[in-house]
């Protein structure tokens, strides 16, 4: 039955299939089998690799102008066209850009129910019922999403996606999709410049985030990182005040680190952050907010303030 | 050209957010609010583009608590015009309502932008920017971190996660969730907004709520603590000796 069946959004724009698409698909299955759906995955633009998404019962493939790069309007076009086809119960995609560029306004045009942030996905009776992530990761809203069709943003992470890589596809079929009008055109697809710091590389990370304060202070924690060996990066607040280069930032939009151990600074942990530094092996986090929700994946932490505990760690070791 | 910022009000996330008697809330009796940040990166872009370019900025927003303070605010940093839209709302605001009673406004309205911050803290059913878009039938783009006029249109970069972006050239009008703008949002002292706050100027409109499709919230909780860290306490000097004991304790070598 269709109206029981459950999409999944691929969201390659570069390189491989990524890691939320398996999680997603994952979540998909077990979704679809408590409504007695099936699942639908859609790859636009290209169909390279598309050959390890197995684990839907159907693949539908679409091509066509202004598809590959990225469009997102054009991908919107291309995604609402098939969803007008499929009639799906729950649309699935990641609260990445691909997923926030479209799942909003195909929600908003086909007047159902979207919710963002989700971190777990359930269905009671014919409900769904999702839990949110909301105000930085500080609360959880668990919400009913009614037994109507709903879309699904998900965070990464949120589910497990090693099962679902699945190779060989069974029900693949092919769509050429026109758009009646195409306002975004492509113009460019930039890869991150090699500036020579590479944070991934690094043992040790000093991370710096909002509660710095100010660029002047930066200069404490370089202090701290050359005193230590270490590398310097940081979360979102700081690149974005030009404070430090977009090399150094850690996260969704940033790098994603695994060094031996992360010494984070003044980072709340907004879930963009976590995304990217979460399986260092030692997380240590100091935050003058004991709420914060850093402290929920570090390993040790501190509500001591990082201006009275940088210079004891300079004296300690001889800076 | 003629650039709308849509901007609202967030709970102060520095501050500790407690439940309300309903369990389904933030408690918004005791909670500071404040401008979105990523709304204040949307009006510096929009600022940043008029001086480079020419034109108005016109910041209009769904009116909620202190919401007067972000329209002054934004006056006093070059803003032309500030709308506040007034339709006796409380609570917790879907996106689907508040795009739409903006869809209503802007539908009267010419433009040839709307920027809008890339997310609230609070958006459950989704960012504003695309909901908007499709309400308006106007082509979108979310995770915006640069923009610039390009002939007869807009050349809008988008962050596409890992260091990648994505430019493309769209022709206007548009609707675009801004990440981060060209510059850090500009700093205002207190005198300018007084200055804004004396002469007036917040055109206010009343609206009326729609009603829309949104999830229901049954629970608001904090997340429980699964691998909530070992706390070290506060008193610097120590918690700098186990620090520092930690790191060796890993292998790493420290000088």
């Amino acid at each position: 039955m269709a109206e029981n069946d459950v999409v999944v959004i691929a969201e390659r724009v570069v390189g491989g299939h990524p890691d939320v698409t398996f999680e997603l698909l994952g979540k998909a299955k077990e979704i679809a089998s408590a409504l007695g759906g099936e699942v639908h995955c859609l790859v636009v633009g290209s169909p390279e690799g598309h050959e390890c998404l197995g684990a839907s019962d159907h693949l539908h493939l679409v091509e066509g102008e202004h598809l590959w790069p990225y469009n997102p309007h054009a991908w919107e076009s291309a995604v609402s066209a098939l969803l007008t086809q499929i009639k799906p119960r729950l649309v699935l995609a990641s609260t990445g850009t691909v997923g926030i560029d479209l799942c909003g306004a195909l929600a908003a045009q086909s007047g159902s129910m979207l919710a963002s942030y989700v971190v777990d996905l359930s269905v009671e009776g014919s409900t769904l019922m999702a839990v949110a992530q909301l105000y930085g990761g500080k609360l959880m809203a668990e919400c009913d999403l009614g037994d109507g069709p709903a879309f699904v943003t998900a965070i990464p992470g949120s589910f497990a996606s090693q099962a679902t890589r699945v190779d060989g596809v069974a029900n693949a079929t092919s769509h050429a999709h026109e758009a009646a009008e195409v306002r975004m055109r492509h113009v460019a697809l930039t890869e991150p410049e090699k500036t020579g710091v590479d944070i991934t590389s690094e043992e040790l990370l000093v991370s710096v985030g909002r509660g710095i304060g100010s660029q002047s202070n930066i200069d404490l924690a370089q202090e701290l990182a050359e005193v230590l060996g270490a590398g310097l990066s940081a979360s979102r607040p700081v690149i974005d005040q030009g404070w430090l280069p977009k090399a150094h930032q850690v996260g969704k939009s940033g790098k994603k680190v695994k060094p031996k151990i992360y010494l984070a600074l003044g980072i709340s942990g907004a879930p963009e952050h976590l995304e990217g530094m979460r399986q260092a092996e030692l997380i240590i986090a100091c935050n003058t907010d004991a709420t914060a929700p850093i402290f929920e994946v570090a390993h040790y932490g501190t509500t001591a303030d990082l201006f009275d505990l940088v210079p004891e760690i300079l004296d300690l070791i001889g800076g | 050209m003629k650039i709308v910022v849509a901007m609202r009000q967030i709970a102060d996330l520095v501050e500790e957010l407690e439940v309300d008697a309903s369990g389904a809330d933030i408690d918004r009796e005791f909670v500071k609010f404040v401008s979105n940040e990523w709304d204040e990166a949307a009006l510096e872009e929009a600022l940043c583009l008029k001086e480079a370019h020419g034109g108005e900025v016109v910041v209009v927003g769904v009116d909620d608590v202190d919401f007067d303070q972000t329209l002054f605010g934004a006056l006093a940093k070059g803003a032309d015009r500030a709308v506040k839209l007034d339709c006796g709302f409380e609570g917790w605001m879907p996106t689907a309502v508040r795009a739409e009673i903006l869809a209503r406004w802007l539908r009267e309205e010419s433009f040839d932008l709307v920027l809008t911050g890339v997310q609230a803290a609070d958006d459950l059913d989704g960012q504003l920017a695309g909901v908007l878009g499709a309400r308006l039938g106007l082509p979108h783009a979310a995770v915006v971190v640069g923009l610039e006029p390009d002939g007869s249109g807009f050349k809008v970069t988008q962050e596409l996660g890992g260091g990648v972006t994505l430019t493309s050239h769209a022709t206007g009008p548009l609707v675009l969730g801004i990440q981060a703008a060209r510059q850090a949002p500009r700093y205002v002292p207190i005198s300018r907004i007084r200055q804004a706050m004396s002469a007036g100027g917040i055109e206010v409109v009343e609206v009326e709520a729609p009603s829309a499709r949104a999830p229901k919230v049954t629970r608001l909780f904090a997340p429980e603590a699964k691998g909530r860290a070992e706390m070290l306490g506060d008193k610097p000097s120590e918690v700098a000796a186990r620090i520092v004991e930690l790191i060796r304790a890993k292998g790493v070598s420290v000088s």
